[in-house]
């Protein structure tokens, strides 16, 4: 492999990846609050994408307007689902929402059918992010410097809401332990319909970048990177903000790797993220940057 | 009520429900008959399931992958040679893959063991897992196995799948089936291995310190209701003739928890039911979805409306009657003998 | 080892990370004693009860049983050998019936598999009658045979504790061990449940362990017992001496000081 194709393939890499891993924060911070793998996700991350195509279609909103509109109203959406669907199962056995979070992801992605139609759909993307830019042999699509660049910026934002503001540190505290939240007066709920919103809309905006990279717009289109965020948020240890992140961008650099050095490999590839979760959580339950959770006798 | 009496009675009910069957094989057009097989087919997988998740409380949603793994089995085993022939247009297939036959009764048994030997390799490394890293590793397993069947065309046809597969499977196959498994599942939990899975879901610690070997009974219920899963796979295979990957997507794995936890966890008397309700359901409403004629004016049928309402319907149970149809209860002769009398009511169990 | 030694704890010592919860456990308890394990919250009762039943391995020392190495043995086996355990924070099968959750505890002791179950052999089915009829006779052993088709969590507190106690027997053990067994109860109760712990020994031919906190109970029962404080053994004696001892007076009354506070 040539630097030049090394290169590209590490940019690609680390664009696939980066979207994984702002899937995967919405997975990790649920999990570690309230122990539920939000199956529904995938699809809030599906929504985010066909929001913004409304906006500019429907409602004729320049490109970036529509993609702000978008993530605030697709984080508004997640609160609205841990409303409905997930806070009367709080005390409920954990498998009860779980099956709920099932039940929400089915109903989200055949409303989309039923509404978008199955038939998918061409996306608007700014010229700006097609032109090459040319550096000697290598050629990089602003695309994928734009991606992981404001992937960042919005994972620093996350970063400090989590470690510098007050709902932040009842996140922190929920997740350390809600029985004793709940005693200190930290406004549970409150705090978990904010994670939810947060984790949606960096879903939302995961969805939309997405779509400027697999131009496609479909009602299903959220589940397969939506199972592989998640494998991604547990191998780096689920409950573990750094450990998505790492995850994340680790299995899209693998996933785009293990294809450029063996293309026989490429009818693999989706199955390659279950097959890293099934080694990583045999080796080390608890992946990456987890910490243990222990059943006390 | 004693043993003997109750074996008659079961016997009496398997009498009755042969009885139907053969009526409405007389009287029921192609569509209804193709209902009653559905509602056989789906019993046998929400079965499998619940006695892996409802009664030993493993989160498991691999189903796809194991009905998928009897489904390919089953329909190499029951092929014409010919017929293989002509579905292996792009590559050849292996030569086993060509000369492997099987009676349509051993092909179903040999779906069902395939599963059931993928059910035990993967459980030795995942049901040491907690139950929802469970899931997801088993719905892992699952998409593995449908990646694999698209890719191993020499054995799959790949993502053209299968067509024309003999059609065997008929009422009488699947409503068999379906006795030998409620049978062999009702066996296995009313007997005190039933306890002991019940233990296991129940309190892990517990079950340890009283002598059992977790793993080993997780592994054996896990490894059944793959063999059932099989045969499920294997019969909806010859029922609807024609198979490929895409059939065995989460949304299949999906239909049948739907069926399990609306009948409730535990129950197999709410699985049966269920399926029974369901089953009839999701075919009435496919209306919905095809176009509809008043006079010349066309109303388009809306594509997704039913698993709209089947995912709504969902919710709403595990929202607001958590335990589904039945809960943990189950249907007794000795309760439906207590309605009728008063005096049957004194030495129920 | 002496031939009338049920079990050995040799030097028992547990860390967790860095902190040691049981320092250098020694114990030898003979047959057919009834014997205890007392000490303030959190002194490593409870996780000595796990090292001996196959659920925590000691990080030094061995568990001698029968004269047999069990040291680090799975708790199922641990089992089977012989040792029966009850839980302090009662862990019932809560879905099952109150008869259903002692027939678990036979069954390790069943000899046919599920296959002669799917095949309706008779020899399984006597024995699964045999299970059921044995499975009755505990629960009058512990006097709650007329609750056998109720639900296990549906259950009185003690009648809890009591089926806790039926399940253990029905493992067939030689050596029971008891954690808090009269936790809950009144004085009343804990009367009884002094007398029901002598009886079983003699019917069941039992070995008895009990962790306690009602000093009652253990000065009642016990003919030997260990005081355990944060993880090192403070005493070791017959009921007389451990009521003088000093060292035992101050761990009791330091902490009855900070909970009266």
């Amino acid at each position: 492999m040539s630097l030049a194709m090394f290169v590209q393939h590490l940019l690609n890499g680390v664009t696939l990846g980066s979207l994984y891993a702002l899937i995967a924060i919405g997975y990790t911070m649920v999990y570690g609050i309230l122990r539920l793998i939000n199956f529904a996700h995938s699809e809030i991350f599906m929504l985010g994408a066909y929001f913004v195509f409304w906006g500019i279609v429907l409602l004729h909103l320049p490109w970036a307007v529509a993609m702000v509109v978008a993530v605030i109203v697709v984080g508004a959406l997640g609160v609205l689902v841990d409303r409905i669907a997930y806070r009367p199962l709080r005390d409920a056995p954990r498998i009860s929402a779980l099956i709920s979070a099932i039940g929400v992801s089915f109903f989200l992605q055949n409303l989309a059918i039923v509404v978008f139609s199955a038939i998918p759909r061409e996306v608007y993307r700014p010229d700006w992010l097609e032109n090459a830019i040319v550096v000697g042999d290598i050629r990089v699509l602003p695309l994928t410097l734009f991606v992981p660049v404001l992937s960042f910026l919005l994972m620093m934002g996350l970063v400090f809401i989590v470690y510098k503001t007050k709902p932040g540190l009842g996140m922190r505290a929920i997740s350390k332990d809600i029985e004793t939240s709940y005693a200190m007066g930290v406004p549970v709920n409150r705090v978990i319909a904010i994670t939810f919103g947060i984790g949606s809309a960096l879903a939302a905006a995961s969805g939309i970048m997405w779509t400027l990279r697999y131009p496609q717009l479909q009602p299903v289109m959220g589940m397969i990177p939506g199972f592989k965020a998640f494998i991604a948020a547990v191998v780096g240890g689920i409950g573990s903000i750094q450990g998505a992140v790492i995850g994340g961008i680790g299995l899209g650099l693998i996933e785009i790797m293990a294809v450029a050095v063996f293309p026989d490999l490429a009818g693999y590839r989706d199955a390659l993220a279950f097959i890293l979760l099934i080694g990583i959580l045999l080796v080390k339950p608890t992946g990456l940057l987890g910490e243990k959770l222990e059943d006390k006798v | 009520m004693d043993r003997k009496t109750k074996i008659l009675l079961n016997v009496a009910a398997a009498a009755v429900l042969s009885l139907f069957l053969w009526w409405a094989q007389e009287s029921f057009g192609g569509y209804r008959i193709q209902i009653l097989n559905l509602i056989a087919i789906n019993a046998i997988l929400a079965l499998s399931l619940n006695l892996i998740y409802g009664f030993t409380g493993m989160f498991s949603l691999g189903h796809a992958g194991f009905m998928a793994i009897g489904a390919y089995t089953c329909s190499i085993l029951i092929l014409p040679e010919t017929q293989k022939e002509m579905l292996f247009i792009l590559v050849s297939p292996y030569s086993w893959v060509q000369a492997a036959q099987a009676p349509f009764f051993l092909a179903v048994i040999g779906g069902g063991l395939v599963a059931a030997f993928a059910g035990l390799l993967v459980g030795i490394p995942l049901l040491r897992l907690g139950d929802d890293y469970l899931g997801i590793a088993t719905l892992g397993f699952a998409e593995i196995i449908r990646v694999l069947a698209n890719n191993i065309p020499r054995l799959t046809n790949g993502a053209l799948g299968f067509k024309g597969i003999p059609d065997y499977a008929n009422i009488w196959w699947n409503f068999g089936w379906f006795i030998i498994t409620l049978y062999c599942i009702a066996r296995i939990i009313n007997s005190n291995l039933g306890n002991v899975f019940m233990a296991i879901r129940d309190d892990e610690a517990a079950a340890k310190a009283m002598g059992i070997n977790i793993f080993r009974y997780k592994l054996l219920s896990f490894t059944i209701g793959a063999f059932f899963a099989g045969v499920g796979g294997a019969l909806l295979a010859s029922l609807l003739t024609t198979i490929d990957p895409k059939m065995f997507l989460f949304t299949l794995t999906f239909n049948v928890l739907m069926i399990v936890v609306t009948g409730g966890l535990g129950s197999l008397t709410g699985s049966v039911l269920a399926s029974i309700g369901i089953t009839i359901l999701m075919e009435w409403l496919r209306f919905v979805e095809s176009p509809i004629f008043i006079g010349s004016f066309e109303l388009k049928g809306i594509p997704g409306m039913r698993m709209v309402v089947f995912s709504l319907a969902l919710l709403f149970i595990i929202l607001f009657r958590r335990e589904g149809l039945m809960g943990m209860r189950e249907f007794r002769w000795d309760w439906l003998f207590g309605k009728f009398s008063k005096r049957g009511s004194a030495n129920g169990s | 080892m002496d031939r009338d030694m049920i079990l050995e704890a040799r030097d028992l010592t547990i860390k967790f990370g860095g902190l040691t919860a049981v320092h250098s456990f020694k114990a030898r308890i003979g047959k057919g004693s009834i014997v205890g394990l007392i000490g303030p919250n959190g002194a490593g009762k409870t996780t000595c009860f796990n090292m001996m039943s196959g659920f925590y391995r000691p990080t030094e020392g061995r568990v001698i049983f029968n004269g047999r190495d069990i040291t680090g043995m799975p708790p199922h086996l641990v089992c089977r050998a012989g040792i029966a355990r009850t839980f302090q924070n009662i862990r019932l099968f809560g879905n099952g019936t109150v008869l259903q959750n002692v027939m678990v505890g036979c069954h390790v002791r069943q000899k046919s598999n599920w296959l002669h179950n799917l095949f309706y052999l008779p020899s399984n089915l006597r024995e699964e009658r045999a299970v059921a009829a044995k499975s009755l006779e505990l629960l009058k052993v512990v006097g709650l045979e007329s609750f056998a088709d109720e639900k296990s969590r549906s259950l009185p507190y003690g009648a809890q504790r009591r089926l806790e106690i039926a399940r253990a027997l029905a493992t067939e053990p030689n050596f029971l061990l008891l954690d808090e067994p009269a936790a809950g109860m009144n004085p009343q109760e804990t009367n009884e449940l002094m007398d029901f712990i002598r009886k079983i020994r003699t019917e069941f031919n039992l070995t008895i362990l009990l962790i306690e906190h009602d000093m009652k109970v253990v000065m009642g029962v016990c003919e030997h017992m260990w005081v355990l404080d944060y993880g090192e053994t403070i005493a070791e004696g017959p009921p007389e001496s451990i009521r003088k001892n000093p060292r035992v007076i101050e761990a009791y009354l330091g902490e009855e000081c900070v909970a009266d506070a």
